[in-house]
């Protein structure tokens, strides 16, 4: 209250503070823009994602279209380097692990019992310097020179980045500098995601929520969190070292000087292999909730599941150097990571066993989120085993740079996470939509993905053993590798089509009438207690846990033979009527979030281009941090 | 009387306290990473200078000395607001950030002072890592001192009461870890030459 | 607003209160300003005994192991006293020892394949 007296009257300060009001009652577009509400978060955040799903998946079929027979000439090498290149960055960073932060915002919070996540407004700055992170690394295509003619100025040295081809001498141009600017931005949103997830798991959990009450999405949502402040850093560091060499001629990477390219591969590994947990943990948590719901079970040894979460995550520190076989480490190193490889199998495997018996013996409801999850089980089990063959390191000799790595690792993101991520997509969508999307349609899109995805990369472990290398933009005939390429390709377009089924049924769904009630699966987690679409302070009353499961045992007792037997008085959707909502405060939306998550990519983009800007950038980031820490977190 | 927010969650610690350590043990990899790098490449320069054509380890202790010993005013800071004394948290706040400025103006003489004699992040393998290393370490040395002025100039509003004395805590960690993180580096790089 | 009105928890109810748990001090009294001069002054102590260390010619042999130990003295008492981390909830030191011990462990393994013979 002194405050506002002390303060001049600002035309700009009251259109904001009016702009801020209008917002608050969550409509138009500001209401987006300023919002700071986990569930609206996650929404742009899975929104965003799936658009660069679209864009990944069409540099993809310029790839198998490039493939699809030998010496093909839809795109030159140059072309064919920044695709490939901008495919599997993509993907990564602004596919899979954006669709599992829009998981993680729109579920966590609901799953613990709580109003939103620990730091509202950080959570909405995640999202816009992802956005900003996503666009600043996307507008390199344009800066090759005339893009109608087919000049692209995007990246070209593989996601990887590898050091020397990444310096100066070998990709002049600024390609590469927007490749580790962008990844430097995302990094960033990623960090700002990781802390407030840990803060908000921790500290944030309704009364009698222990740790072994969350359910196991949560706790994928904490150990992957971790894996990510501690991994990020490291690639953080890396990229400023890469940056430095190419922006201010340091040696790093610079052999003649003394330095060495392995430091970079160990770096960005050291990094990459925690990395690829990051992207397959979350989607491990939702098929661990969508089993249970679907076999109408709970899920057989939860705890046993979050162990080897928790296994894999520390495991994962140890193996990063199997992706270095090749290099000359040394038969010491080399049989040491082999075995720590091997190793890591041990917990996933755990996870396989106890997904199988959660099935086993259950009341099985066929609906397309199981379809997902069982296809995750089925084509990560392969993925997975894949793995270990890679593990053996003489095999590995033979399987380096070819497609049989290119299969692995499609087989486990692909045929893993993006599965599980779809399954959580049609087991979730109900509830914050409020529509149920057409189950014919998922069941198509599923199998057409199936199909499609597994006539596109089985191929390619026997082109792999066949002796196809990776990375390359064509491939002379007789080989023997002519029919499987086509194969591939054709899978491709069958993926695209399961793809195009995917957004039919979300335009038709947009248009049902029927409306989902709040609890559409029989669900076990708080999230089915609540109303569809979820109102804005989530719970009207902040539940009390007392068990593992918590909503499903306000709805059943167990008879004698252990089967349920719904309770009277459970249920879901009903709000008791003495609670009066209007009391509940909820934090308010605001600018300084996107205003300080602007500065990134103005301060890379001088870092390109001219000091001048980076100058700008500073003073957005700074007013937008000063802006921020001065305005009080709710009115 | 207002509760204290700590109280409200399932640790007992406050969100944004939390959050600060989180922060500090990422960036404990952080400069790990950095000083791993140096470390790797502390013998392999090709050409001078070496470190220690140009190390001046006096100067440098002196400059180490100031840092450390910001770290006893910071927490005088801290023991000040805790304890309702304003007056006491503004002179310890101006001193902290004062010495913070001693020390990154040192830095800054030291870096022209190397440079001058022809070492850049181009010449070899210790401009590059010696520069990127201590120059982040810097500059996370200068963001404290704008937090620590920005707190110093909350204080002189009257806006840092025993009831926000989070804030000076949480400078404070902040202050102490890139304190320690010299402590660190001035160890390995400057005292433990190859 | 604070957490607890965030939260829609009265905290003089049974709702939220009982269940959340009390700040957790470990050890006894917090240290006074009394006792940061002291440690500041015994931080000064152990800074000039590693430069003179350093100018001893005939310590040269012990030079590093002397070091190593000096400032991880200087660590610990900055880490435990100044950020309060011996009195604090252990979660915090488990993060940030965690930290520390990863990116060491890491950095081990890096130098030794880089460095070494490992055959």
């Amino acid at each position: 209250m002194a405050r506002a007296a002390e303060q001049k009257p600002s035309p700009i300060l009251d259109a904001m503070r009016q702009i801020r009001e209008d917002a608050a009652s969550y409509r138009g577009i500001w209401s987006w823009i300023t919002t700071v509400d986990h569930k609206r978060i996650g929404i742009m955040y899975g929104v965003t994602a799936l658009g660069f799903f679209l864009l990944g998946g069409i540099e993809a079929l310029l790839i198998r279209l490039q493939l699809s027979t030998p010496n093909a000439r839809v795109l030159d090498p140059d072309q064919y380097n920044r695709i490939f290149t901008m495919h599997g960055t993509t993907m990564i960073f602004l596919v899979v692990m954006p669709l599992s932060a829009a998981f993680f915002n729109l579920i966590t919070p609901l799953m613990i019992g709580a109003r939103d996540v620990a730091f509202p407004r950080l959570n909405a700055f995640s999202y816009w310097v992802f956005l900003a992170g996503g666009i600043f690394m996307n507008a390199s295509f344009f800066t090759g020179g005339n893009i109608l003619h087919g000049e692209l100025g995007a990246p070209d040295a593989g996601w990887f980045g590898y050091a020397p081809l990444t310096l100066n001498r070998f990709s002049p141009g600024e390609g590469v500098d927007f490749w580790a600017l962008g990844l430097q931005i995302l990094g960033i949103a990623s960090m700002a995601s990781g802390f407030n997830f840990i803060v908000t798991i921790l500290n944030m959990r309704a009364p009698g929520m222990t740790l072994f009450r969350m359910p196991l999405f949560v706790w994928m949502t904490l150990v992957t969190s971790f894996l990510i402040v501690f991994a990020m850093p490291v690639i953080t560091v890396a990229l400023f070292e890469l940056l430095f060499d190419r922006l201010f001629d340091a040696n790093f990477f610079n052999v003649a000087k003394g330095g060495t390219p392995l430091l970079w591969q160990h770096m960005f590994w050291l990094f990459g292999h925690p990395e690829v947990y990051i992207l397959i943990l979350p989607a491990m948590g939702i098929v661990s909730e969508v089993l249970p719901t679907f076999a109408r079970k709970p899920l057989f040894g939860y705890p046993f599941v979050v162990f080897s979460g928790i296994a894999i995550a520390f495991m994962s520190w140890g193996v990063w150097a199997h992706h270095m076989f090749t290099t000359g480490l040394g038969a010491i190193a080399n049989s040491a990571f082999g075995v720590s490889t091997i190793l890591i199998a041990i917990p996933t495997g755990v996870k396989i066993f106890n997904w199988l018996a959660t099935l086993w013996g259950g009341s099985i409801s066929l609906k397309t989120p199981l379809y997902f999850a069982i296809g995750f089980i089925a084509m990560f089990t392969i993925g997975g085993l894949t793995g270990v063959t890679h593990s053996i390191v003489p095999s590995d000799y033979q399987q380096q740079d070819t497609y049989y790595v290119v299969a692995h690792f499609h087989q486990v993101l692909f045929g893993g996470a993006i599965f599980g991520l779809f399954a959580g997509i049609y087991y979730w969508y109900p509830k914050f939509t409020g529509r149920m999307l057409y189950e014919g349609l998922g069941q198509v899109q599923f199998w057409l993905m199936f199909i499609g995805f597994n006539l596109t990369f089985q191929p390619m472990m026997i082109l792999g053993l066949l002796g196809m290398p990776r990375r390359i933009y064509s491939y002379p005939q007789g080989q023997g590798w002519d029919a499987w390429n086509l194969v591939a390709t054709v899978g491709a377009f069958l993926i695209a089509t399961s793809v195009l089924i995917f957004i039919i049924n979300v335009i038709a769904t947009a248009r049902r009438k029927e409306r989902a009630e709040a609890d559409p699966w029989d669900g076990r987690t708080l999230e089915w207690s609540l109303p569809s679409p979820v109102p804005a302070y989530n719970f009207a009353k902040i539940p009390t846990v007392h068990a593992l499961d918590d909503f499903w045992h306000q709805k059943y007792a167990e008879d004698e033979s252990g089967r349920p037997v719904p309770v009277a008085a459970g249920g879901s959707g009903e709000e008791e009527p003495e609670v009066d909502v209007h009391g509940i405060h909820m934090p308010s939306p605001s600018f300084f979030p996107l205003i300080t998550a602007l500065g990134l990519p103005i301060i890379a983009t001088g870092l390109i281009y001219d000091p001048a800007i980076v100058a700008v950038g500073a003073a957005v980031l700074v007013v937008g941090i000063y802006g921020w820490a001065l305005e009080p977190a709710s009115e | 009387m207002q509760h204290s927010p700590a109280l409200e969650t399932n640790t007992g610690v406050d969100n944004r306290k939390l959050l600060m350590w989180l922060f500090l043990a990422s960036e404990c990899l952080f400069f790990g990473s950095l000083i791993g790098a140096y470390l790797l490449y502390r013998d392999k320069n090709v050409t001078g200078p070496y470190p220690k054509d140009l190390f001046d380890i006096p100067f440098t202790s002196v400059s180490a000395f100031i840092l450390l010993m910001s770290s006893v005013t910071m927490v005088l800071a801290l023991a000040a607001v805790q304890r309702g004394d304003q007056r006491g948290l503004r002179i310890w706040l101006l001193t902290t950030a004062f010495m913070g400025i001693l020390f990154v103006s040192g830095q800054a003489f030291e870096f022209t002072e190397f440079h001058r004699q022809g070492l850049s992040l181009s010449t070899n393998m210790f401009g590059t890592t010696f520069f990127v290393l201590t120059g982040f370490h810097g500059a996370h040395v200068t963001v404290g001192i704008l937090i620590l002025l920005s707190l110093f100039v909350m204080a002189w509003r009257g806006r840092l009461t025993q009831a926000e004395s989070l804030h000076v805590e949480l400078a404070g960690l902040y202050w102490h870890f890139v304190d320690i993180v010299w402590i660190v580096i001035f160890t390995l790089v400057y005292l433990i030459q190859p | 607003m604070t957490l607890a009105e965030f939260r829609g928890i009265r905290p003089a109810t049974g709702e939220g209160a009982g269940h959340a748990a009390a700040p957790v001090h470990r050890q006894g009294a917090h240290p006074g300003p009394a006792e940061y001069v002291k440690i500041g002054l015994t931080l000064a102590v152990i800074t000039a005994v590693e430069v003179a260390v350093y100018y001893i010619d005939a310590l040269s042999d012990v030079l590093v192991p002397i070091l190593m130990v000096l400032s991880a003295l200087k660590f610990s008492l900055v880490v435990m006293w100044f950020m309060h981390l011996k009195f604090d909830n252990r979660m915090f030191s488990t993060f940030f020892v965690g930290g520390l011990m990863l990116v060491a462990a890491l950095f081990v393994v890096v130098l030794a394949t880089l460095r070494g013979a490992l055959v």
